[in-house]
């Protein structure tokens, strides 16, 4: 068994972090202040790639695996939560359904200009009355000729007004059982912007990752061609369950590159922040502090790893992406509010970067599956 | 349309020089990367592959880990890496290594060189013009601006004050500034296929029509006395005066100079 990251991820590491501080960390401060989507950073990443990472080069991507992707994420985290998530959310819940799920023609039209950057994705499940319970959903799809018409809200759409591409869940149908209980048909499909019918509501007002664009989407009688329905009628739920899967890689692994930020920030803060005649860094609370969260770290790194690794080896990898989500965003909230903590009075002021990094790290226990319904997937695959 | 680009692993001075006791660097204290200025050159490659379709081919002369910076070379999209390695190449100064880079490009066929203007370890631009001496083909040195008309190419040349704009027959050679563009990132689809991909590497015996007298430290007359850190240039003069009188100022010193 090898730890060490093979050479072309070395490289690929240089590469995401040689942008991110370039590119990404002078921006980050005043994206979260004037909570603007980074359009001039996704255009940049976009011409370097970054926005098809685990796409085959034939449908536009760049070929690579997904723990080259987990790596993008994480390093771009590291400095800019809310830019770590954009493309997270592009690339797990957009593009990997259609390159899962989709027709040979839904990818030639829709996943070749995904990967390629020229459009943005974004994904809608989470209804007001539905989150974790996915299953409550209200938005309806209805067949007429050749079309679904669709109506009702989506809502927390990451992405959500900035992406040309959604890829979105309605009701179809009802299926009742022997006992004569009902079970909502879901059903995927692929809207466009643009699409009459289909508008944006609300922008919502976060904590944290506040340059991400948190959108309510609303379908009134929105019209959308047959042939965009992804995957078969009634096998939407599997396909959103599989694609969160995937989507809880990269949330972990933007949970992990907020953790090493903030891990980072905090060590070179300390060895220059002078109490009592020395550096604070000379006390052992500090070092106590700082080993933990070290250690806590690589413990969240290895079970990202593990579960980008699994993601291409392994048909089901739900266990692997629970725990490693869990586990990372969990250290997030931990190793942040100690770096706050290691900083004191400062860490509270938006002037340090720990303060905006604890406030990204919480959204990362909740969105994509709170820490409970990991728990929940962990647990149930455990006895069953 | 075939260019060649001359590149070259150098340590990062971003953080200061490092030297060893007895005044030579200490390449081992610091990271290496790839020339600024190669990179330019190499960016200024890519494009005109963007724009008129060529084939871009990477050269480096160096230790076998000198690979690496041909595999970013070809992970931002050059399409072939030769490194040229010997141990009789070792301790080459600019002479020893244009005739080496000189006589081993000997082997390719191309339209256009491109090297960096200088590297940011030796700091003395010397190696591009002795590259053109060797092949006995025109250099227009400290590029700014490059395009390609027909057969030749069309260059802006920087002054500290100016530029001219040299037209020349190809094939000839260009040295470039890293301040002629902004380099392209790796992509991470290009990182794949480069370190997947073969890197040629020659020795002394694939060096055409060059003399063992002329490589590595024999064939090298230049003897380093002392090294040091760079000696930055003055900042220039610095006057305030109110907007009126700065006008009045500045055309008088542009009249001096001539400029106007």
């Amino acid at each position: 068994m090898d730890f060490t990251l093979c050479k072309e991820h070395e490289m690929a590491r240089a590469l995401f972090k040689e942008f991110a501080e370039n590119e990404v960390k002078p921006l980050a401060q005043e994206v979260d202040e004037t909570e603007e989507f980074p359009r001039g950073t996704v255009v940049k990443m976009a011409r370097s790639g970054f926005l098809g990472i685990p796409v085959p080069k034939e449908y536009g991507g760049q070929g690579c695996d997904p723990l080259t992707y987990t790596i993008c994420v994480e390093e771009l985290s590291k400095v800019c939560g809310t830019t770590g998530v954009i493309v997270s959310a592009h690339t797990s819940l957009c593009c990997d359904p259609i390159q899962t799920y989709g027709t040979e023609e839904q990818k030639q039209k829709y996943l070749i200009p995904l990967a390629k950057g020229e459009k943005l994705g974004a994904f809608g499940l989470t209804e007001p009355g539905a989150g974790t319970d996915a299953q409550g959903q209200q938005t309806k799809a209805v067949l007429e000729g050749d079309e679904y018409v669709l109506n009702g809200s989506k809502i927390f759409i990451t992405n959500g007004k900035e992406a040309d591409v959604y890829v979105v869940f309605a009701i179809t149908g009802v299926d009742v059982d022997a006992k004569g209980r009902g079970k909502k048909r879901i059903t995927a499909f692929i809207v466009e912007k643009g699409t009459p019918g289909f508008t944006f509501g609300t922008k919502e007002k976060k904590m944290g990752i506040r340059g991400s664009s948190t959108y309510e989407l609303i379908f009134t009688d929105c019209r959308i061609p047959k042939e965009n329905m992804l995957g078969a009628e009634g096998k939407g739920f599997g396909i959103a369950m599989h694609t969160l899967d995937g989507g809880r890689i990269g949330i972990a692994a933007q949970a992990l590159g907020i953790a090493e930020g903030a891990l980072e920030a905090t060590i070179e803060y300390v060895k220059e922040r002078k109490q009592f005649g020395r550096s604070i860094a000379a006390f052992q609370n500090t070092q106590f502090q700082l080993a933990d969260m070290a250690t806590k770290i690589e413990a969240a790194k290895l079970l990202v790893y593990k579960a980008a690794v699994a993601k291409a080896t392994q048909k089901n990898y739900s266990f692997e992406a629970a725990q490693a989500k869990l586990y990372a965003s969990e250290v997030a909230m931990e190793v942040t509010t100690k770096a706050v903590q290691l900083h004191g009075g400062y860490g509270y002021t938006r002037e340090y970067d720990v303060e905006r990094m604890m406030r990204d790290a919480k959204i990362t226990e909740i969105y994509e599956g709170t820490s409970e319904v990991q728990r929940m997937v962990i647990s149930g695959t455990l006895l069953k | 349309m075939k260019i060649v680009v001359c590149i070259k692993q150098v340590p990062d001075t971003k953080g200061g020089v490092k030297f060893n006791p007895d005044g030579t660097l200490n390449r081992a204290a610091m990271l290496t990367i790839m020339n600024p200025d190669d990179k330019a050159g190499l960016e200024a490659a890519l494009r005109l592959k963007d724009e008129y379709g060529a084939e871009v081919t990477a050269i480096t002369m160096g230790l076998p880990k000198a690979e690496d910076v041909l595999r970013e070379a070809m992970a931002m999209g050059a399409d072939k890496g030769i490194l040229v390695t010997d141990r009789v190449l070792g301790g080459a100064d600019t002479w020893a290594t244009s005739q080496t880079l000189a006589g081993a490009i000997r082997n390719l066929k191309f339209d256009l060189i491109i090297t960096g203007r200088q590297a940011i370890d030796g700091d003395t631009a010397q190696v591009g013009p002795q590259i053109s001496e060797h092949l006995n083909i025109p250099v227009i040195s400290y590029a700014q601006n490059i395009k390609i008309e027909g057969d030749s190419v069309i260059v802006e040349r920087q002054y500290d004050d100016r530029y001219h704009v040299l037209k020349a027959k190809m094939p000839c050679l260009i040295t470039a500034l890293a301040e002629l563009n902004e380099p392209r990132y790796m992509t991470p689809g290009g990182i794949f296929d480069a370190c997947k991909a073969e890197i040629t590497v020659w020795g002394r015996d694939n060096l055409i029509d060059v003399k063992d007298s002329d490589l590595g430290l024999k064939g090298s007359p230049t003897q380093i006395a002392k090294a040091s850190d760079k000696v930055r240039k003055g900042v220039g003069e610095k006057v305030t005066l109110d907007p009126a009188e700065a006008v009045d100022y500045i055309m008088n010193k542009l009249k001096e100079k001539h400029v106007i």
